[in-house]
């Protein structure tokens, strides 16, 4: 077997166990779907008018705009999720199994992540059948739902490997646990929730340059209005951006982590 | 260093901060052999065997492991060790059958071969009947087993062990030395860490002492035993005659370090000849013995003689329980 196959192999078996993981523990799958789900249902149910606003861009509903705003915000929990998991891993000892195995030790944070990933993509398609059976329509069609699924995928991979890094830094899960606060103001300084040319400053100012609101977009333009080049390039840049920063952060925090053992 | 060793070290160093944690260690374990490396809580044992399974980097020294240089060829030590560590690192919510599949993944073992290994260790560590349970709901002395066969996985030249009855009663412990011994008995080079005395002398062909991060004594237990010398007497008494009973008893033998307020060790040259001597001298001066015993040197004594301490607190006895036969 080839030492590529070997970890592939690898980052396959520790990608099914966090899935697992987080299946048999309800408290990390809540923040995934349910938290989203119901910030969905009362955001659409409570603000659905904000759609007749002056300045609000053209949209068929409410739940439309909204939805890849709850995709980036269990896309957001999963990574974070992901990266208590790993910190929970690693203060139970369970990574001194990984570290003291023959293999890249990168595999260990591209299985985790492959399991972010795989959460991203059940959250994308979990809001996408929400919005279908709730009447929100997919301008895009199936080139546009598969597109906001591949974003949100790989969004879920790239937050996760800042969590991940994060999590080997301290290895401390609540450490990672606190950043959830964060996670919702960075959400919340972008166009997730609410369309940026309606916010006032300096909001407007920050989810302007949020890379977060650039991804937001790419999700959204498939499913409101259809395939946009120039906002999917957009989306991958950023996506590119936060993947290149949780590999550096994520390096620099396994060679501490061998460091301090 | 020799070539036909399976662990070699030289001068090993780890500094945490300004905290010397283990200075310059040396010792060579031979292939085959069950080594045991012996101290109390906080010298050094698991910061030394996380160096030799290169889960930490050294700060001084070298090793080899299995042939390998632990830091320049961490990979290929990896691969020819197999590790089971203090706290046994289990996932409560995976199954015993998923943790061992997947250390053969780890491994690089393929699926078949994997699955054909897992199947076979869990019957080996008789876990046949608990596989399909999650973890969490083992017990300590299930959880061990399925440690040491997750680290059987992929058949190891090098086993380290850390501390690997810590906690257990004594059935478990048993049961333990009994798979460590029939590992041994297949050619498997076992490195273990212990704070047990017992469990140093029943199993290690040779022993090192560690205290405060330094080797204090290193060789077969009972060549280790055999330096110490001579047999003590443990004498039990009530609190408040403790002073005067060590007045006596210094007139006898040499004093050792007391192990608790109601106890005096004293070491006497002519062994059982000398008891009749001891108990003359504290009924003339009026002491009453509560129970006294020859007590032949132990590696505790061992340990006391080479560090002026015992190996281990009061409050841990209670956890030494006698192994069954």
């Amino acid at each position: 077997m080839s030492e590529l196959a070997a970890n592939l192999r690898v980052v396959k078996a520790l990608g099914l166990r966090s899935i697992r993981q987080t299946f048999r523990r309800p408290q990390l799958m809540a923040p995934i779907v349910v938290f989203p789900t119901l910030l969905l249902a009362i955001q659409t149910g409570g603000a659905g008018s904000a759609v007749n606003l002056p300045g609000f861009p053209p949209v068929q509903s409410f739940l439309q705009f909204m939805l890849a705003g709850a995709m980036m915000q269990s896309l957001m929990l999963a990574g974070n999720s992901g990266g208590i998991a790993l910190a929970v891993d690693i203060e139970m000892g369970f990574t001194d199994r990984l570290f003291a195995a023959p293999i890249s030790r990168y595999t260990i944070v591209l299985g985790r992540l492959a399991g972010t990933g795989a959460l991203g993509l059940f959250s994308a398609l979990w809001f996408l059948a929400i919005g279908l059976v709730f009447g929100a329509q997919i301008e895009g069609g199936v080139p546009g739902a598969l597109l906001a699924i591949a974003l949100v995928t790989a969004t879920a991979m790239a937050v996760g490997g800042i969590a991940a890094a994060i999590a080997l830094r301290t290895g401390t899960a609540s450490v990672v646990q606190g950043l959830f606060p964060l996670v919702l103001v960075v959400l919340f300084l972008s166009s997730a929730f609410f369309p940026v040319d309606l916010m006032i400053e300096p909001a407007r100012t920050i989810a302007e340059y949020n890379p977060l609101s650039f991804v937001v977009e790419g999700v959204r333009e498939p499913i409101v209005s259809g395939v946009d080049a120039a906002d999917t390039g957009a989306a991958l840049l950023a996506i590119a951006g936060i993947v290149a920063l949780g590999l550096v952060l994520s390096a620099r925090a396994l060679r501490h982590r061998l460091k301090v053992g | 260093m020799d070539g036909a060793a399976a662990i070699s070290v030289e001068g090993l160093e780890r500094a945490f901060g300004d905290v010397l944690a283990v200075q310059g260690v040396d010792l060579a374990v031979g292939e085959g052999e069950i080594y045991g490396f012996l101290g109390p809580n906080g010298a050094g044992k698991t910061t030394t065997v996380r160096m030799l399974t290169t889960l930490l980097l050294p700060t001084g020294g070298r090793a080899t492991v299995a042939g390998h240089d632990i830091v320049s060829e961490a990979r290929q030590v990896r691969a020819s060790i197999g590790v089971a560590l203090q706290e046994a690192a289990l996932d409560p919510l995976m199954t015993g059958r998923e943790l061992i599949r997947l250390q053969a993944t780890l491994q690089g073992l393929p699926g078949g071969e994997g699955r054909r290994r897992a199947d076979d260790l869990l019957e080996r560590v008789d876990l046949v009947g608990a596989a399909d349970r999650r973890v969490g709901s083992y017990s300590g002395g299930m959880k061990r087993r399925l440690d040491l066969a997750a680290a059987l996985v992929h058949e190891p030249r090098v086993l380290f062990l850390d501390e690997p009855t810590t906690g257990l009663d004594p059935v478990s412990r048993k049961t333990i030395w009994d798979e460590v011994r029939s590992l041994n008995d297949e050619g498997t080079t076992v490195f273990l860490t212990t704070q047990y005395l017992e469990e140093a002398d029943q199993l290690a062909d040779n022993v090192a002492i560690i205290d405060d991060g330094r080797i204090v004594a290193e060789g077969t237990p009972a060549s280790l035993k055999a330096d110490v010398g001579n047999p003590h007497v443990r004498l039990q008494l009530e609190e408040g005659s403790i002073a005067r009973a060590e007045e006596v008893c210094a007139e006898i033998g040499r004093l050792l370090p007391p192990v608790d307020a109601r106890t005096v060790l004293v070491e006497v040259e002519g062994g059982a000849a000398d008891i009749p001597r001891v108990v003359r001298a504290l009924d003339d001066a009026g002491i009453e013995v509560g129970s006294l015993e020859l007590v032949h040197p132990s590696l505790d004594d061992v340990f006391v003689a080479k560090t002026g301490h015992h190996i281990r607190r009061d409050e841990d006895e209670a956890d030494e329980q006698p192994v069954p036969a």
